[in-house]
């Protein structure tokens, strides 16, 4: 392989993970917090019909994202509500959410265009790359990471950001205290329920924004399940990241990069069968599965939350 | 309002006041009366149900008393009334609960858990710093920690001194310890001893909480007695004996006077032989047992809570496997084999944990009538169902033990607790009845049957194992009510740190014998 | 100054029969009259929509008295996979096992009732080809085949402890995949024009429509024998959960495994049987999609038939004859959504947003089959006395 397969791989995973890096990151402050959320590929895709629909009526792809984000926090919002004050399961009430999600962006594609019409097929303003003067040109990296839109950009505050906070600031701290043991939490005077909410609104929210990153940037437009699953494997991201969002960018990269030299490796005329290197992820993840559960040490440093999924409520006392 | 002269021996940093406080049917508390000293170890000695936990949730802030009044001089040099609204007043007031179920995170290291309890945690986290903090505390109380280990790694012990940790770090004067040592091995809760001593050297007031007689004997320098959820009294420790707090702790001896003919014993029922068992945590439960119940006789198994009854009674029922030794049913080796294997030998069981473990719930009660026969006709047969049989079944036992209400399609959780206990009785017995026919007696373990009912259950309960025995079953009852033991049983085997510490005559041994062997010293 | 009323839920004891079927009923109805908002805003008068879905997804009267069932068996047709799907989520749900990995389940079987159609004649030669041999046949490997792949998480999930929801997941999408492989490129119709599509299957084994049937030959259309297999499917699974001693264990296990382990009954073998169970169902579905409709093996087989199994499951409280209605229903709703294209040119996925919307509007309601909503005024607090300055 020469230098230069290598750097435009490079430069296409990053393209490509993006919106997986932003959505894998929301969906580890949810599940940090305790809640399981199947409903991101609900809240992407309502976040690329949105955020799409909004950029295109006020030319403006900073709007669009915005609309993008607070459609996917409301979107979260339901969940919340559904499960945490509902107390509803957690896995139908995620469910709940990609179905409602799917139906109504494809319902909204339909009506959301001028006077009434079809999205599909509108081009719209789109993000344009921002090369970095001098180090765009840098050899392996530099297409990579410095020609790039600002959602890409962006990454390179939030995935530091996030880490810090969720490690090294109280609110972290209190954060993954809650997803551990919401009762715990509660007795040394956390809010586990308001927290339960905010967190799992901020994974909404930046689904929703990874969501108009596809619309806006990667594949400008709009199209019927544009996602094309992307939310399932941010579910399963999440998992490979072990609930860290610095190795959610590692995982984003692989996804990223498999669709990348997949590409490359046809256009080469290599016989390898695209699905054998498609399912490759979603093998590495079973894998890290089995690791995690299996391994003492491993479970305890980088497993699961202890409460995921664990609805908690204060007994009624007699 | 009582001030007591700063700087004096006896100050006190605690007083409760004639506290009451009652639940709907219960009065928990009735005018208790508490005083703790600076830097004293206070003793909070009773049976389960005495009223120690209520008293304690008072003066954490968790339960607003009735009754009666609170005085803290705990940041303070004199004794101010005070009214604790919530936990985390009593916490800023200066007063530490360690609960006996740790409130740990375990995947969070010493330090971060330490933290989250605090309260002037900065919003970026200095983990060096509240380390040092953590150290220098440790260090000054004999509290050894590595402030940056996971609490998963550590043994219970350690997580206990962290909890401690935890409460100093937050600047707790005063500490609670609900029976700290239920979950310690002894070498540990002579560690935790010495910590108290520490503790109380520098200036900290503890009360712990207890029904064990030897720690309040080995830790406590005073020990106030709670019974029926009244004071019955308030001693130094030097004092008074082991035999003293017993009779203090469980009162006069009232014997329920008991119709009961004398045992016609039949054949060995079941025997365990030598029977050793690891606990939960893989550390040794049940040691060396040998135990034979006959048919016709109640054997009782007394000891404190959590010296081996649960592994023991699961060692019976097929529940847990045994490390070493034998256990045979009505004369079938039964070593190794499963629940279903013990079911199917004759062994009937009433657990503990009624809706936890003997019932299920959200199912109607015809399901929970069967949970021991369905496999057998005429209930099943080639593993279908027979609806009519298991009504029929349903209504005769519901009947039988006058179950209210009655209706075999409503779920068991709509039963009160004695309900529930007659619906298992009446399941169990009706298991040991399909077998006593026959030379063989049928066994049937009973696990503080009669805990939390109401009298009248309570009667019924005792009638049914009673008439179990006059039929010729073979009956083990593990109690931690002395004077039931006493009523019912033939033998009372007293188990102490895994061990039997003697079988003996309840005929013959007094109250106090019998919690001196409880409380691990065998009798000359 | 707090809000001066405390909400509270309180768990309901007893759940009555008016509760358990008037919650949800109330909760369709919100999700409907919200679905009308959603419409109006579209500018698609509610009423008049939702009478066209219903005539979409049932026909009508004048329609049936002339002998054209075809509304109502398209919607029988799409309910078919759902009923299977729905059913075998319904079978793990029950012992808390979460298989959401139907979907790739129902992919398996497909592909094995691709095998056996278009490799086992040529393999076994001597096997007579005809529909009573072949379809046994095949309905028996797709079984397995959906068997296996729920069996893998099941294992992992006994034995090593490993969460059912994402493996379960991870294995949709690996099935999914192989799927796609397997009719782009190995299974690849040789005369297909470069249609991505496996051969057509031979005819003796494909599901025989009613068309072909006699009596059920009225109704016509492309409903074939896959409905009246998933109807018996239900029958069976009915059986055993209410009737039989394996069922009463599965229940018990379910509501309380503490109490199931007491009872002598074994976590591990119930597990294994249950998934196995709940894999072949899903399995069948896959067979009957392929051997009832395209009679090859071609995209579309992985449009969340599985996910939509598990609403449905949810929605039917898990239990079977429920799921066949629900499932119908569901179907309709997607039958009914595709004609609204045609009679109203609204867009066929306002189903979707119908879907969701009783789904959100029910799991929310549900809570109020489980507790009751007890409202309290809350006192004036008054200061406490002698606090601390």
């Amino acid at each position: 392989m020469d230098l230069d397969l290598v750097t435009s791989i490079l430069a296409i995973a990053t393209f490509a993970g993006a919106s997986l890096v932003l959505a894998t990151i929301g969906e580890i402050f949810t599940e940090r917090v305790g809640i399981l959320n199947l409903g991101v590929e609900g809240m992407m895709i309502m976040g690329a019909v949105t955020g799409f629909a909004a950029a295109y009526r006020t030319n403006n792809v900073w709007f669009g994202v915005l609309i993008a984000g607070i459609v996917g926090g409301l979107m979260a919002l339901v969940h919340a509500f559904a499960t945490i004050t509902l107390r509803a399961d957690q896995i139908v009430s995620g469910l709940a959410i990609t179905l409602l999600g799917t139906g109504l962006a494809s319902f909204l594609g339909q009506i959301l265009g001028p006077d009434g019409g079809a999205l599909v097929g509108l081009t719209g303003p789109k993000f344009t790359k921002w090369p970095i003067p001098g180090l765009s040109s840098l050899p392996l990296v530099g297409e990579g990471l410095f020609n790039q839109d600002p959602i890409v950009y962006s990454l390179f505050v939030v995935v530091p950001v996030s880490w810090f906070f969720l490690y090294k600031t109280r609110p972290g701290l209190y954060l993954r205290a809650v997803g551990e043991s919401a009762s715990t939490s509660d007795a040394v005077g956390v809010d586990v329920f308001r927290r339960r909410y905010g967190y799992t609104v901020l994974g909404g929210v930046m689904a929703g924004i990874a969501g108009s990153h596809l619309s806006l940037s990667y594949t400008p437009g709009w199209t019927e399940n544009l996602t094309g699953g992307r939310g399932w494997i941010v579910i399963a991201l999440v998992i490979f990241a072990t609930w860290n969002p610095a190795r959610a960018v590692v995982g984003a990269w692989l996804f990223g990069g498999v669709n990348a030299i997949q590409f490359r490796l046809q256009a080469e005329g290599t016989n390898l069968p695209s699905s054998i290197l498609n399912m490759s992820p979603y093998i590495l993840t079973i894998v890290v599965l089995v690791l995690i559960t299996r391994t003492d040490k491993l479970r305890q440093t980088i497993g699961a939350p202890a409460g995921l999924g664990i609805p908690y409520y204060r007994e009624e006392r007699g | 309002m009582t001030t007591t002269q700063p700087g004096t021996q006896h100050q006190l940093v605690v007083e409760m006041r004639d506290i009451t406080k009652k639940f709907p049917g219960v009065i928990a508390n009735e005018d208790v009366t508490l005083e703790v000293r600076r830097g004293e170890i206070h003793a909070l000695l009773g049976e389960n149900g005495a009223g120690k936990s209520t008293l304690m949730s008072v003066l954490c802030g968790l339960y607003q008393p009735d009754g009666g009044s609170l005085h803290l001089a705990l940041h303070q040099d004199e004794l101010h009334q005070i009214v604790l609204r919530s936990p985390r007043h009593a916490i800023h007031a200066g007063i530490g609960m360690v609960y006996q179920h740790f409130k740990l995170i375990p995947t969070f290291s010493v330090a971060e858990n330490v933290l989250l309890g605090a309260e002037d945690t900065p919003t970026v986290l200095d983990l060096k710093q509240a380390g040092a903090r953590i150290k220098e505390i440790g260090e000054r109380f004999g509290l050894p920690v590595n402030p940056e280990a996971k609490v998963w790694q550590l043994s219970v012990g350690e997580q206990q001194r962290v909890e401690i940790l935890k409460q100093l770090y937050r600047g707790a004067s005063l500490l609670i310890l609900d029976e700290p040592t239920a979950v310690l091995t002894p070498q540990e809760s002579d560690a935790l001893g010495e910590t108290m001593h520490s503790l109380a050297a520098s200036g900290v007031s503890i009360v712990f909480i207890s029904h064990k007689l030897d720690e309040v004997i080995a830790y406590a320098d005073r020990v106030t007695v709670l019974r029926d959820g009244k004071t019955a009294a308030t001693v130094d420790v030097v004092d008074v004996t082991k035999a003293d707090l017993a009779r203090l702790m469980v009162g006069r001896d009232v014997l329920f006077s008991v119709e009961k003919a004398d045992a016609d014993l039949g054949a060995d029922a079941l025997v365990l032989d030598h029977v050793t068992a690891l606990g939960d945590r893989s550390v040794t439960a049940v040691n060396d047992i040998s135990l034979t119940v006959r048919g016709g006789e109640i054997l009782g198994i007394a000891g404190v809570a959590g010296n081996g009854q649960k592994e023991l009674v699961e060692v019976m029922t097929g529940l847990r496997t045994p490390t070493a030794g034998s256990i045979t049913v009505r004369g079938n080796d039964l070593t190794g084999k499963s629940a279903i294997d013990f079911i199917r030998g004759g062994v009937a069981h009433v657990p503990a944990d009624r809706l936890g473990q003997g019932l299920a719930g959200n199912l109607p009660l015809t399901d929970n009538v069967i949970l021991k026969s369905f496999r057998s006709e005429p209930i099943s047969r080639r593993s279908f169902l027979n609806k009519k049989a298991i009504h029929e079944l349903s209504t005769r036992l519901i009947a039988a033990f006058n179950v209210l209400p009655g209706n075999p399609d409503a779920p068991a959780s709509g039963l009160s607790g004695g309900n529930q206990q007659k619906l298992i009785l009446a399941r169990e017995i009706d298991a040991t009845d399909r077998l006593a026919v026959g030379d063989e007696p049928a066994v049937l373990v009973a696990v503080y049957p009669t805990r939390g009912l109401d009298v009248g259950a309570i009667e019924i309960v005792r009638d049914a194992l009673l008439n179990q025995r006059a039929i010729g079953a073979a009956v083990v009852m593990v109690s931690e009510d002395l004077d039931e033991l006493r009523t019912l049983s033939d033998r009372i085997a007293v188990l102490h740190g895994g061990e039997v510490m003697g079988i003996v005559d309840p005929k013959t041994t007094s109250k106090d014998d019998l919690g001196l062997l409880m409380a691990g010293e065998r009798l000359s | 100054m707090t809000f001066p009323w405390k909400f509270e839920l309180e768990r309901r004891l007893e759940v009555s029969r008016w509760v358990s079927w008037g919650v949800p009923t109330v909760s369709v109805l919100v999700a409907f009259f919200f679905g009308g908002i959603i419409l109006s805003l579209a500018g698609a008068p509610p009423i008049e929509t939702y009478r066209a879905m219903a005539a979409g997804a049932f026909g009508s009267i004048s329609e049936w008295v002339d002998g054209n069932f075809f509304a109502v068996t398209e919607t029988l047709v799409r309910a078919t996979p759902l009923i299977f799907t729905g059913l075998a989520v319904a079978m793990a749900f029950r012992m808390l096992f979460w298989n959401i990995g139907t979907e790739g389940q129902l992919v398996m079987g497909a592909i094995a009732g691709t095998w056996v159609a278009i490799y086992l004649p040529d393999l076994l030669p001597w096997l007579p080809q005809t529909r009573w041999v072949y379809i046994p046949i095949g309905i028996i490997a797709a079984t397995i085949a959906g068997a296996t792949w729920a069996f893998i998480p099941a294992i992992m999930k006994v034995k090593l402890g490993v969460d059912e929801i994402i493996s379960t997941l991870m294995f949709n999408y690996i099935a999914i995949l192989l799927y796609q492989q397997l009719y782009t490129g190995p299974w690849k119709d040789p005369e297909g024009f470069g249609f991505p599509g496996s051969a057509l299957f031979p005819e003796f084994t494909w599901f025989p429509k009613f068309s072909e049937m006699p009596v059920l030959n009225v109704l016509g259309g492309r409903i074939h024998l896959g409905f009246v297999l998933a109807v018996l499917v239900a029958g069976v699974l009915w059986v055993i959960m209410d009737k039989t001693r394996r069922g009463y264990e599965v229940r018990l296990l379910g509501e309380n495994t503490n109490a199931a382990k007491y009872a002598g009954i074994s976590v591990v073998r119930n597990v294994l049987f249950v998934m196995i169970l709940s894999g072949g169902v899903a399995g069948m579905a896959g067979l009957s999609e392929v051997a009832g409709l395209g009679h090859r093996l071609q995209a579309g087989l992985d449009v969340g038939n599985g996910f939509t199994g598990i609403i449905v499951a949810w929605l039917a409280k898990l239990r079977p004859w429920s799921v066949v209605i629900v499932a119908i229903l569901m179907a309709a709703l997607f039958v009914g959504g595709d004609q609204l294209q045609i009679s109203l040119g609204l867009p066929a996925s306002i189903s979707g947003v119908l879907q969701g919307a009783i789904l959100i509007s029910v799991l929310s309601g549900d809570v109020f089959t489980r507790y009751r909503l007890k409202v309290t005024r809350i006192g004036v607090v008054a200061p406490a006395v002698g606090e601390e300055a």
